[in-house]
């Protein structure tokens, strides 16, 4: 049976959501969204709220940048379809971000985000600094920095997972804790 | 040479390069293109570094950046690099917000991989 993301939305906006963007991502977005998130931070520590922004502000780059363009899946799920959500648990914030992609990305994004999470904060450093300085990259992709960034800014491991969709396609879910 | 003058946006940071020697960033930087914003910026000191000022002072000042600013940001510095490379009098001064480790840390990525003087500079809030 094909995934649900229906279902899976509700489940995931359970709680204390601070922002929730459903729909076609587009380039704008990311700004326009962080101005309402700013909004609904204004009571957290500079620290923390900084940290929020750089995950979230990542997190929608990639889903602008990688999301694959679907078929109508219905219910309006069409095009760049993605989900960002922000929401606040007693004891963290967390980013959740929920979109479509392929078979060649979702190799990709499983051997990158293993290596990631099997990184010290120390390695994460060094990664950064590699893939900064060494890796030609476009405005596009940065060759996987805004992963290894979101992990470093975070300091917690990225949790993910795929689930098949129809036509080839997976849905990629990343989790992104942010303690306070 | 003119000197460059970009007022801040909420996604942009305010930008001053003069051919006097002052190159100064400061805000945030999350454009939706961080090349097409930052291009100038180099084109600048590709050219400023022809006939550089005695002494160039870089006051960086962000809030925060993202990963495709980043490079960019890597780019500028690397320009700056080669005009101090080439014997000229080149000094950075890297300011972050008092407990914000995060641009701290940044900071000192960039110190270790550019090789010129680097100040880093706490601001109380």
């Amino acid at each position: 049976m094909a995934f649900d993301v229906g279902q899976w939305l509700n489940k995931n906006s359970e709680g204390d959501v601070l922002f929730l963007f459903k729909g076609e991502v587009s380039n704008s977005l990311v700004a326009d969204s962080l101005e309402k998130i700013e909004e609904k931070t204004s009571e957290v520590p500079s620290k923390v709220k900084k940290k929020i922004y750089n995950v979230f502000v990542e997190c929608m780059q990639n889903l602008f940048h990688h999301s694959s363009i679907i078929p109508e899946f219905g219910n309006g799920i069409k095009g760049k379809y993605a989900i960002c959500i922000l929401k606040q648990t007693k004891t963290n914030y967390q980013v959740i971000s929920g979109n479509f992609i392929g078979d060649k990305q979702r190799n990709f994004l499983e051997k990158h985000i293993t290596h990631i999470n099997s990184l010290d904060s120390g390695e994460l450093k060094e990664l950064y600094k590699e893939i900064l300085d060494n890796q030609e990259f476009s405005d596009k992709g940065g060759g996987g920095l805004g992963l290894v960034d979101m992990s470093r800014k975070s300091g917690s491991k990225l949790e993910y997972k795929f689930s098949n969709h129809e036509n080839g396609f997976f849905f990629f879910e990343l989790l992104i804790n942010i303690d306070v | 040479m003119e000197p460059i003058t970009i007022a801040g946006t909420p996604k942009t940071p305010t930008v001053s390069f003069e051919p006097s020697g002052k190159v100064e960033i400061k805000g945030r930087s999350i454009p939706e293109n961080s090349i097409a914003f930052y291009k100038p910026l180099v084109d600048w000191l590709e050219e400023y570094m022809q006939n550089p000022a005695t002494k160039t002072e870089v006051n960086i000042q962000l809030e925060y950046f993202n990963t495709s600013s980043s490079k960019c940001i890597l780019d500028v510095f690397k320009k700056l690099e080669a005009i101090y490379k080439s014997g000229n009098d080149v000094a950075i001064s890297w300011y972050y917000e008092e407990d914000d480790e995060d641009m701290l840390e940044a900071g000192e990525d960039y110190q270790s991989i550019i090789k010129i003087p680097f100040k880093m500079i706490e601001i109380e809030e």
